[in-house]
């Protein structure tokens, strides 16, 4: 059964390749052998079979929603895609191949835990498998799933599968932030490896694809050390009706980290004012505690002036406070990375100016060396850059939170996103016990 | 709570409570779309969520384009009164008579004139955003939409140019005369919205439960009799246990003969059914590209 009512986990996954390695044949795929797809869906597909494919169901048109799409027979923009089996909910990113579309795969695998990248065996790794798997490891997913795909066109060949698998275990150990790597041969066409096991593939023992998804470790992937709450909307009643809220003034937002419990004492960023959270309020009951990334609204003993863009930390575990910043930048417009030019910089709920000071390196894709102080960051690359920003952030390491360490940086006038930031860790902790905030 | 663990339900809340608070915080003047239907009634109940105890920082908007099944229009009001939330509704009828919205010859349905008839309202309140319900495993082309889903001073939604979405830091800004459509359900199911309705234990209109009626045969699906769509000569009418599973106009919305009475029966009904729920719209059957074109024209 596609459906269950029991509570179980979503794991959110997209996947990668080049034009044609058949992703979106692999997501009709799974939604086909798992039940997922309806009858009208079907239909649908064998409607568009007559008219355009000779015939054929092509699962792939699953998938193109766009005339374009179906046109060119291409993925312009990311598809989001739900199946469930009995153990998990899905939510597929179905991301494209094609060079100039690299800020899709970016938008599909930001918030993703789990990446597929798929191969074609008989092409092998080709520089969009090793740009994909850069950008899973740049934007710290923690789970990679190589998938090798069309292995009947190697005639599934044992010597074929371990060679692609080499090339990729010689390039792996440079991305050091991947941490959870499997390989499986598979036939997206046909349906080998991805639900079911396959009788082609005797010399493999792994799980099949979907019995990995179903499987793989996800509840640590969120950060529950150090507490971060980012103010997102003050919540004080107008005029209300009941007097008992006359006084009532919530700190509305998403915990984008660690653990709040109802009495700890906290520190609000910039400002270093401290207090005490004396209620977790949410619509269905006050809470004793409450873990990221759940949304609420937290009361505090004292009435202190805080706004949306502010940050509540823990007395622990202190992020780091700076204008001054370094970051690895994916760039996602035809129009370069300009030094000095200003953009808006948002970074949890708070948007502030920032000039590019310095492009410190590039990435070069093929061979992962870095180029220094390049003349420009181009549409799709990858560099190290400094800003400097109008008011401090506070912020941590991408590498150990993802929400407090990520931001989007937008072009001034157009109003178009432009890049993708994660910022490297602060080389200080903010000191509270000095009085030396910046506000 | 012992352990440190959000369920599918509790996952999608947090997420949706998230963008609806971005869109209060980030926007000048937001509206909400509330229908009646089982999406919007969810996000009401996530505008409570977000904005309690305070009242709901935007008013609601409806475009009532006048073949409304009845029901909804008075769950729309009566739910519109139990909020204490200021609702407008704009008419296609008026939009028609003021020459906004102009039928093409012949033209029945009012699906396309509800395009400027909310375009029209959208300028009249100067709105800056409009959170809506769609969700991305309804179709095709709402697959591809984001959170946040860019529109430009026609309306229009340029789907080859969308903005990158990354992690959960929506780009809100907009120029004058430009605004954004907010889909806070986008990452859910059919199925998470009746699990929600069960969950929350939220009042539906009572159409989604079976009832009978007199319907026609037509186009594959059953259709209800009403003022608006006669019986032809030939056509039988027959007498069915039947309810709605997507709620559109009533001279184009399928009718499943369905037993359903409850949340929980519509939940077992959900999890056995062979087809999408937008099977049952026949607007949506016209062509294979028909909501991609109607979305680009600023459709919601």
């Amino acid at each position: 059964m596609p459906h269950s009512t029991h509570p179980i986990e979503i794991l959110r996954f997209n996947t990668c390749g080049s034009v044609d390695d058949g992703k979106s044949t692999l997501i009709g795929r799974l939604l086909y052998d798992s039940k997922s797809l309806m009858e009208d869906q079907i239909e649908a597909l064998e409607r568009s079979a007559d008219i355009t494919g000779g015939g054929q169901i092509n699962l792939a048109n699953l998938t193109d929603g766009l005339r374009a799409e179906r046109e060119q027979g291409i993925t312009i923009d990311v598809a989001y895609r739900y199946f469930a089996t009995p153990r998990r909910k899905f939510i597929v990113a179905d991301t494209p191949g094609h060079i100039q579309y690299t800020r899709n795969m970016v938008t599909g695998a930001s918030s993703a835990n789990l990446s597929i990248v798929l191969v074609d065996a008989r092409n092998g790794v080709t520089e969009q498998s090793r740009r994909h798997t850069c950008l899973a490891a740049l934007l710290g997913i923690p789970h990679l799933v190589i998938a090798i795909n069309k292995m009947d066109l190697v005639d599934w060949s044992e010597e074929r599968f371990l060679e692609i698998r080499e090339e990729f275990e010689g390039f792996l150990p440079r991305l050091d932030v991947l941490r959870d790597v499997k390989f499986v041969p598979i036939s997206a066409l046909n349906g080998d490896n991805v639900v079911d096991s396959s009788s082609k593939t005797p010399w493999y023992q792994g799980p099949t694809l979907l019995g990995h998804l179903e499987t793989v470790h996800i509840a640590s992937d969120w950060n529950l050390t150090g507490l971060r709450f980012p103010v997102q909307w003050v919540n004080r009643p107008n005029n209300p009706r009941d007097s008992s809220l006359h006084d009532f003034r919530g700190l509305s937002g998403q915990l984008a980290g660690g653990i709040l419990q109802r009495g700890q004492k906290i520190l609000v960023l910039p400002s270093g004012l401290r207090s005490r959270v004396k209620d977790i309020w949410t619509y269905d009951r006050a809470l004793a505690e409450a873990f990221c990334p759940q949304s609420i609204t937290v009361l505090l003993e004292d009435d202190l002036d805080i706004s949306r863009g502010d940050m509540i930390v823990g007395l622990e575990h202190l992020p780091g406070m700076g204008s001054e910043l370094r970051a690895r930048i994916c760039w996602m417009n035809p129009r370069p990375l300009q030094r000095g030019k200003k953009y808006f910089l948002k970074h949890t709920t708070q948007t502030v100016q920032a000039v590019v000071t310095s492009l410190e390196s590039r990435l070069d894709i093929r061979t992962f060396d870095s180029e220094a102080e390049p003349p420009e960051l181009a549409m799709n690359d990858i560099g190290e850059i400094r800003l400097r920003t109008s008011k401090p952030i506070i912020y941590d390491g991408y590498g150990t939170n993802r929400l407090t360490g990520a931001f989007i940086l937008i072009e001034q006038g157009t109003n178009m996103t432009v890049g993708a930031g994660m910022l490297q860790a602060p080389t200080e902790a903010v000191r509270p016990d000095y009085n030396d905030f910046a506000i | 709570m012992s352990s440190y663990h959000l369920d599918h339900l509790q996952h999608l809340e947090t997420e949706a409570i998230h963008v609806m608070r971005e869109v209060a915080a980030e926007f000048e003047r937001p509206a909400l779309l509330f229908s009646g239907g089982k999406d919007s009634i969810c996000l009401l109940r996530l505008a409570e969520k977000a904005f309690r105890p305070s009242d709901l920082p935007m008013p609601l908007l409806n475009v009532d384009t006048g073949h409304h099944f009845p029901e909804l229009n008075e769950f729309r009001d009566r739910r519109a009164a139990e909020l204490g939330a200021r609702l407008i509704v704009r008419r296609v009828e008026d939009a028609v008579a003021a020459g906004i919205a102009i039928p093409n010859p012949g033209e029945v349905s009012r699906n396309r004139l509800q395009i400027p008839t909310l375009l029209s309202a959208i300028e009249e309140f100067r709105f800056d955003a409009c959170i809506g319900g769609a969700r991305r495993d309804e179709e095709k082309a709402r697959a591809k939409e984001r959170f946040f889903s860019f529109r430009d001073s026609f309306g229009q939604w340029d789907p080859k140019n969308q903005r990158p979405e990354l992690w959960n830091l929506f780009n809100a800004r907009v120029n004058t005369g430009e605004h954004m459509r907010v889909f806070p359900l986008s990452n859910w199911t059919e199925m998470d919205v009746w699990e929600y309705i069960r969950r929350e234990n939220l009042a539906v209109p009572t159409i989604y439960f079976s009832h009978r009626r007199s319907c026609v045969r037509r186009g594959g699906q059953w259709l209800p009799v009403t003022d608006l769509l006669p019986p032809k000569p030939n056509e039988e009418v027959r007498d069915l246990v039947v309810r709605v599973r997507t709620i559109g106009d009533i001279i184009s919305t399928g009718l499943v003969v369905s037993p359903a009475n409850t949340v929980d029966d519509i939940i077992a009904e959900i999890a056995a059914a062979r087809v999408t729920e937008r099977g049952s719209r026949a607007d949506d059957k016209s062509s294979e590209a028909a909501m991609e074109d109607r979305k680009k024209q600023g459709y919601f």
